[in-house]
């Protein structure tokens, strides 16, 4: 069983992002969950969303305590404990940020947490992307088609098909667009510098 | 269909295919997708219905108590504030025997303040008169929803379907939405057979004198004895239509011949069972699902704990000063059935305290201590519990001097 937790901020389409992931894995005959964890309802209050993907159904309803996968949407929210709590030792965090991975592990430094060596930590800067091609500072198609790429559980295309049943004329192409984008600038930046991913 | 669709979709999708008439709902917190959902499948012309938005759910009660009773098939759904404000309705609406179909989307009531999952909005209700189905996942929140209509219209006793909130209504995942073909098949249209109508006039909710208010009440009650078998019978149709079943009022899963039971309520049940699957001990567990709520399957009850040795309650609500609600009623129901039977009332996941799959073996350390209380908070974090620092100078009531 993957599972995945997203971090965001409320207005950044956190929960959007695990229900298209969790839509995803159905298209390609997963068993998808997704759901939030709720704070107050706030844009711009911490919020989490959780994924669950496997072959087989499953009956369980707890929150992701131990993820393979982290996807923050606001890099300020590494600072916070619960973040990067549970993360399996050789897991993976993909996060949307205009800094570089040595400047956001010194942030973690700073805030007291230090991930294992063995933790592969990857950055994009999805709301740059975002702003470009949609107009508005909505990462997560930019995420989730980089987390995709990066991660390789589920074929692009999935993301694709899901993302043409949600929207239709200019927004979706500009979402087919962040995809597209998504996909290489993180690729293009593993080539620059292979991780442990 | 197998559909990935959020669980309040999915709810509101099973609503509609029942062919309500009449919709009431208070569209504020505390509200979920259902109500939001059934006003767009209205307004985009793709369910026949009267959507009525009201001021409160006072009123929501109201509209849809009126609607069923003359004539209409009716529909709400609310959560915690709004069960209580509804409550008056609630008791009106089931003294007066007029069947209606209401979604609790559980939620936990203030104060303090909460907007996550428990089960005591529902249990507030419990004497209201209504029949309660808890479910423990999406599908048996459709495959439910479905046959409250069946069985409210049947037995002329209002249903509340109780759904977790969050914790399933938010939930995306894989469920089978049947089709309106089946539906149709299963549920006929509605006709109730007390209907208000001016060609033939009736009064309802007429003053009762002493004289006939305990028959009334009489025969509320023996209407939930008939509903037993209802529900088991109409859980057992749907199931020849769907081959799926919701477990009738009580099912078990795990070891029948286990010494150890676990009686839960709702989507905890998916938990537990995900948690046994590849559990060391699970031979010796044996998990218990109590689906009807009302009417209190004490008969299947006592069968279903046979043989065990330890019987753990878990509750998600609380009456302060006595304990666990469910733990009560199970307590209450086995009274000299089993003398060697040790029943542990354990009160979890209070206002949207997860429930993790580590809780199995927290609850099996509650097993083996022989020394565990009959009743606890078993998720309680003793270093959250708020301490006061004693003031050092007291505060006394407002002077009016200066």
């Amino acid at each position: 069983m993957v599972e995945i937790r997203i971090h965001g901020r409320g207005g950044q389409g956190n929960v959007s992002a695990a229900y298209l992931l969790a839509l995803a894995a159905f298209e390609n005959g997963f068993h998808g969950q997704a759901f939030p964890s709720f704070g107050a309802e706030r844009r711009g209050a911490p919020m989490s969303a959780f994924v669950r993907i496997h072959e087989t159904p499953f009956a369980r309803h707890c929150q992701v305590r131990s993820p393979r996968f982290l996807i923050v949407q606001d890099d300020s929210l590494l600072s916070l404990p619960e973040t990067s709590d549970g993360l399996d030792p050789t897991g993976t965090i993909l996060v949307n940020s205009r800094k570089s991975v040595s400047d956001l592990n010194a942030r973690l430094q700073a805030a007291g947490l230090v991930l294992p060596d063995t933790v592969g930590v990857q950055v994009i800067n999805a709301s740059d992307i975002a702003v470009a091609v949609l107009g508005k500072p909505i990462p997560n198609t930019v995420l989730l088609a980089a987390f995709l790429s990066l991660t390789k559980i589920l074929p692009i295309p999935s993301l694709e098909q899901v993302l043409s049943k949600r929207f239709t004329g200019t927004t979706l192409e500009a979402n087919l667009e962040m995809v597209r984008r998504g996909v290489s600038d993180i690729n293009a930046k593993r080539e620059r510098s292979p991780s442990h991913a | 269909m197998l559909e990935a669709i959020e669980g309040s979709q999915a709810i509101a999708r099973s609503v509609a295919m029942c062919r309500p008439q009449v919709i009431a709902a208070y569209p504020i917190t505390p509200q979920t997708h259902i109500v939001e959902s059934l006003a767009q499948l209205i307004a985009n012309g793709l369910l026949d219905a009267q959507y009525i938005s009201v001021e409160s759910e006072f009123s929501a009660a109201s509209v849809v108590m009126g609607a069923a009773a003359s004539g209409s098939r009716s529909y709400t759904a609310s959560a915690s504030q709004g069960i209580m404000l509804m409550t008056e309705v609630l008791y009106n609406t089931a003294g007066l025997r007029i069947p209606t179909v209401m979604t609790v989307a559980n939620r936990a009531v203030s104060a303090p303040l909460s907007i996550w999952n428990d089960h005591q909005d529902s249990m507030s209700v419990r004497d209201a008169g209504w029949i309660q189905l808890y479910c423990a996942s999406n599908q048996e929140a459709v495959d439910t929803t479905i046959q409250a209509f069946l069985i409210a219209e049947a037995t002329e006793l209002p249903v509340m379907v109780c759904v977790d909130g969050y914790t399933l209504t938010h939930t995306l995942e894989p469920v089978d939405l049947p089709s309106q073909k089946v539906v149709d098949t299963f549920l006929p249209p509605y006709r109730f057979r007390r209907s208000l109508n001016p060609r033939q006039p009736l009064t309802m909710g007429t003053l009762v004198s002493p004289d006939f208010f305990t028959e009334a009440r009489y025969t509320h009650h023996i209407a939930f004895e008939k509903a037993r078998t209802l529900i088991t019978d109409t859980d057992l149709r749907w199931a020849s239509l769907t081959g799926r079943t919701c477990g009738g009022l009580l099912e078990s899963t795990g070891n029948p011949d286990a010494s150890i039971g676990i009686l839960v309520m709702g989507s905890v049940f998916g938990t537990l069972s995900d948690a046994l699957k590849d559990h060391p001990e699970r031979d010796r567990i044996r998990l218990i699902k109590l689906r009807s709520f009302r009417p209190f399957p004490r008969e299947e009850l006592r069968r279903e704990v046979n043989n065990l040795k330890i019987l753990i309650v878990l509750d998600r609500s609380l009456s302060p000063g006595y304990g666990g609600i469910a733990g009560g009623e199970v307590r209450s129901a086995l009274y000299r059935e089993q003398q060697d039977l040790r029943i542990i009332n354990a009160v979890v996941g209070l206002g949207g305290r997860d429930l993790p799959m580590t809780l199995l073996d927290d609850l099996l350390a509650l097993c083996a201590n022989q020394d565990a209380p009959d009743f606890l908070f078993a998720d309680l974090v003793p270093q959250r519990i708020a301490v006061e620092t004693p003031s050092e100078t007291p505060v006394g009531p407002p002077s009016s001097e200066a």
